[in-house]
């Protein structure tokens, strides 16, 4: 009787292994399917003079993504340089000072719906807060945009990994009589910091890759910008003009540019995470 | 979620720090905190104007139809007739089978990788799915349109022969539509599921596992047993967290959804959700009324979202006080 | 760290120091985009020191930034109402550029050629014709072998300039869709399923047996889909070609309004495609310093040279009457 039953458990484990573990390579499995496919179709279009070319009228050969490039780097730059820092403070604010209190909540609750807005709507808001007022689309007001949606990630990674930093280290800080400030500046950030980095680079990577937002902020230029109160042209916009438009050559660019685009990614995030993963194991 | 380093009563905040010292608060402090409180404000404050510019912006439509809004299923630009009722559906329908699709998919994965794989294995599929996190929406919808689109098409017929008895899968086999638009929707939320359920099933304390090893329980009573109920409330925030990015993705969903207003049982009809409709006619909507409306579908999203997020932290707050 | 951030700043917001570069900015139509892109390119090669840069947000769009002046010109395929002329403050120009025309593309095994009415078009995207051996199909079409088969229609999700050709020819031929449906760049469609821009009505299209659809003469060119003619007002069967929808320009030449904002769908002229389409850059008549020139001499050379450049890319150049016409109107810009 209890073989039998004992039988039966380990029959259930063992299916319940094969399940789970068929889940996690089904998961795993379509990513590579994803790379997979962007690598077959936009490889063969991927060459020098794509990477360093403005785009060339239609029906001539060897139009390149230079200007969208740059222009991706500059606008993802600027989005970082706003939205890094407020993040970061945020996050901190909520770890340091914010473990009750109604505005610590409200800033929590604020930075989860802004997460969950679509990336079109805060490219709507951009447009109303930026564009209108100063009558031109800029890449100012794309990188606003981009760091509206980069903020909320930010802050909350910040605030997850200072709460890891153990509260010992902070009270040995005060207890040698170092001002608060000093204490989490120079003491709780910098322990945290390979996280907070870490989360930071991983939402700009996340922004790098928006298109809705750009539309009406940024706007797209064919040619270099003209500084940043000007149009400019961004790697994912190029992608869907290209992608929507009737012409073979276009398509072929679309999908080497995507592939760019998903290798900057991916670049950043593997970084990221290899980076991130020997003090995880610390902390955890 | 969090593993807090030291019980809370150890980590007054500045004022409380002051008072227990019985000294004023330093002026490099006081200046430190006002600034970060300043910065955190700011999101607040973007948050804020943000609703308070959708609402002012789609007064007109508010104006026009007053609540009914809401709940009317025709959307008519030329006769400036709106009703958000079928983009509502389309988004809820949509949501709730990727949920449907990613949750089971994601908590699976989850356990296999936190109990039950061999290590060097889990690292290695964990990362391929937190990876497919940073996939841009854009490129998950040429995807979706040239991958999956015909294999939705392949796969309907035979869904249609063997479930053909139930409301959800009657109907001719486009390809583009619901069903569709769930599955591309489950794709992006699953690395979320999986990344944020790992996280949790790792802080279950060893003790209670041991324990139930002690009593000859197999790897799976464990995992069923002691594992899944204590970290229910966590897998409960991060389906709700999954929800919230799926209410909002725009690009992939409208290629891959129909684009058609209509409200229908079936998963093979297409749809239409609130976002991708604010992607499609935003640009060429020229009359004031039709943008008014399109903003006011924007305003009804940040409310669904908003009360979404309030449901899911309320959850998680009663979930964490029952434990 | 607080170094390199510095520097960092200073070099993104710094404008580059290249040539001191005038630009231009447009923003309007899609369904123009291909050529407008052409010319402006190839008017950079001309004149390097001006950069014209012009986006397709959509006509609306364009219509939109123009009245809020944060573009310098604006591009349409449908024309303004008196309204938005009203609210841009300040008189609009419409100056037709090229032309287009939509084609009735299909999927229908083992048929390669079909000829459409109008009265059939309408009735297929009313629902009203359901099935694509419907009697009215086989009326028109008697040595194909049309098969008991659905008909899915495929139309544009996204609000469009070849959406608002599309209707408006079937609101002229059909009274039932002028009563129910209307005109716009986006319609309250009976039936059907919306496909995002040209490129996805002719995926679905490709992909679809029994799908019917409407893109722009170009993406069915380029795509290889079938695509039907249609009978004109003359009562023959047109195949769309560009020098069809040309013809369909000369035709309503003749009765030109001065703004031009006119619509060119069955319209009258033996060789004339009848769902055709004029499409309009929007200028204001004054413009700030400087601008108003150049737009003045980018216009003459489109006049003078981007016209040979349009049928190559599927678009019809203005007959030789309307262009000069334009020319008039081009000098009146300050």
């Amino acid at each position: 009787m209890n073989g039998a039953i004992y039988a039966r458990r380990r029959r259930v484990n063992a299916a319940m292994l094969t399940l789970t573990a068929a889940c996690a390579v089904l998961s795993a499995s379509v990513l590579l399917a994803i790379l997979g496919y962007i690598a077959w179709k936009g490889a063969s279009s991927l060459s020098w003079a794509f990477l360093t070319n403005l785009p060339k009228p239609v029906g001539e050969a060897g139009g390149g993504i230079a200007n969208a490039i740059v222009g991706s780097a500059k606008v993802v730059g600027l989005a970082g340089l706003i939205g890094i820092p407020v993040g970061v403070a945020s996050g901190v604010y909520l770890a340091e000072y914010g473990r009750r209190g109604r505005f610590a909540f409200c800033v929590r609750y604020a930075a989860d719906v802004m997460n969950g807005v679509p990336s079109i709507v805060i490219g709507l808001f951009a447009y109303a807060l930026i564009v209108m007022p100063m009558k031109r689309f800029s890449a100012l007001s794309g990188s606003v945009a981009l760091a509206l949606i980069m903020i909320p990630i930010v802050l909350r990674n910040t605030e997850e990994f200072l709460r890891l930093v153990p509260g010992t280290i902070r009270e040995a800080a005060l207890a040698l009589g170092v001002p608060r400030w000093k204490v989490v500046l120079f003491v709780m950030v910098p322990t945290a910091g390979r996280g907070i980095l870490t989360a930071a680079l991983l939402a700009l990577a996340r922004v790098a890759g928006e298109t809705a937002p750009l539309i009406f902020t940024a706007f797209g230029n064919r040619f270099w910008d003209d500084g940043m109160l000007n149009p400019i042209a961004t790697l994912p916009h190029a992608i869907y003009n290209y992608a929507i438009s009737p012409y073979e050559d276009w398509h072929r660019q679309a999908w080497a540019a995507a592939l760019i685009l998903m290798l900057f990614v991916l670049a950043i995030n593997v970084a990221a995470r290899l980076w991130l993963r020997p003090s995880a194991g610390a902390a955890h | 979620m969090t593993t807090a380093a030291a019980p809370e009563r150890s980590v007054p905040d500045a004022r409380g720090a002051a008072r227990v010292a019985g000294s004023r608060e330093r002026a490099g402090d006081r200046l430190f905190r006002l600034l970060l409180t300043g910065a955190a404000g700011l999101i607040l404050l973007a948050a804020l104007a943000l609703a308070w510019q959708l609402g002012s912006a789609s007064r007109a439509t508010w104006k026009a139809f007053g609540l009914s809004f809401l709940w009317t299923s025709t959307w008519d630009p030329v006769n400036e007739v709106f009703g958000a009722l079928p983009f509502l559906y389309g988004t809820a329908a949509s949501s709730a089978l990727a949920m449907l699709i990613a949750v089971p998919l994601g908590v699976g994965s989850a356990v296999f990788l936190t109990e039950l794989a061999p290590r060097r294995l889990a690292e290695a599929l964990c990362f391929a799915i937190e990876l497919l996190a940073a996939v841009p929406s854009v490129i998950l919808g040429l995807m979706g349109v040239f991958l999956l689109i015909p294999a939705v098409r392949f796969v309907e017929p035979l869904l249609g022969a063997y479930l053909g008895f139930l409301p959800f899968f009657r109907g001719t086999p486009y390809g583009v539509g619901l069903l569709a638009a769930g599955l591309i929707l489950a794709l992006m939320i699953l690395p979320y599921i999986t990344t944020i359920t790992r996280e949790v099933l790792l802080t279950v304390p060893r003790p209670l596992k041991e324990g139930m090893y002690a009593l000859g329980a197999t790897r799976w009573e464990a995992v069923r047993g002691v594992s899944l109920p204590y970290a229910r409330s966590g897998i409960f925030g991060a389906a709700f967290l999954a929800l919230g990015r799926a209410l909002g993705e725009t690009m992939a969903v409208t290629m891959v959804i129909g684009n058609t207003p209509k409200i229908s049982a079936s998963l093979f009809d297409p749809a239409y959700s609130m976002a991708a409709v604010i992607a499609n006619e935003l640009a060429e909507a020229a009359s004031d009324a039709h943008l008014s409306a399109l903003i006011a579908i924007g305003f009804v999203l940040l409310v669904v979202t908003v009360v979404i997020n309030g449901l899911a932290r309320l959850m998680i707050y009663r979930l964490e006080k029952g434990a | 760290m607080k170094r390199i951030s510095t520097l960092l700043a200073a070099v993104l917001l710094a404008a580059p120091a290249f040539a001191q570069v005038q630009s231009l900015n447009g923003a309007g139509a899609t369904f123009p985009y291909p050529v407008y892109s052409k010319w402006f390119d190839e008017y950079h090669k001309v004149k390097p020191e001006l950069q014209i840069n012009y986006q397709s947000i959509g006509s609306g769009g364009g219509i939109r930034q123009l009245t809020e002046k944060t573009v310098d010109f604006g591009a349409s395929d449908g024309p303004m109402t008196d309204e938005q002329i009203a609210k841009a403050g300040g008189a609009v120009l419409h100056l037709p550029t090229v032309m287009g025309a939509d084609v009735p593309v299909f999927n229908v095994e083992g048929v390669k050629e079909l000829k459409f009415d109008g009265p059939a078009l309408a009735g297929i995207f009313l629902g009203k014709i359901a099935k694509w051996n419907d009697a009215a199909l086989v009326k028109l079409n008697p040595g194909a072998k049309l098969p008991d088969q659905a008909i899915t229609v495929v139309h544009r999700s996204d609000g469009s300039g070849t959406t608002y050709c599309w209707v408006d020819y079937l609101s002229k031929v059909s009274p039932e869709w002028a009563k129910t449906v209307g005109k716009g760049t986006a319609v309250n469609w009976p039936v059907g399923l919306g496909g995002k821009g040209n490129e996805g009505v002719s995926g679905l299209v490709k992909q679809t047996p029994g799908a019917i659809g409407y893109v722009e003469l170009i993406y069915a060119m380029q795509n290889g889909i079938s695509y039907g003619s249609v009978k004109n007002k003359a009562g023959k069967f047109v195949l769309a070609t560009v020098d069809g929808v040309t013809q369909a320009a000369a035709g309503a030449a003749k009765s030109m309004p001065k703004d031009y904002r006119v619509s060119i769908t069955d319209a009258p002229g033996a060789k004339a495609y009848p769902i055709s389409t004029f499409t309009w850059l929007l200028v204001y008549a004054k413009n700030p310093e400087g601008k108003g020139a150049e737009i003045k001499a980018f216009l003459r050379w489109m006049l003078k040279h981007g016209q040979a450049m349009a049928p190559a890319l599927g678009y019809a150049p203005l007959p030789a009457s309307v262009k000069a016409m334009v020319a008039k109107t081009v000098e009146t810009i300050q």
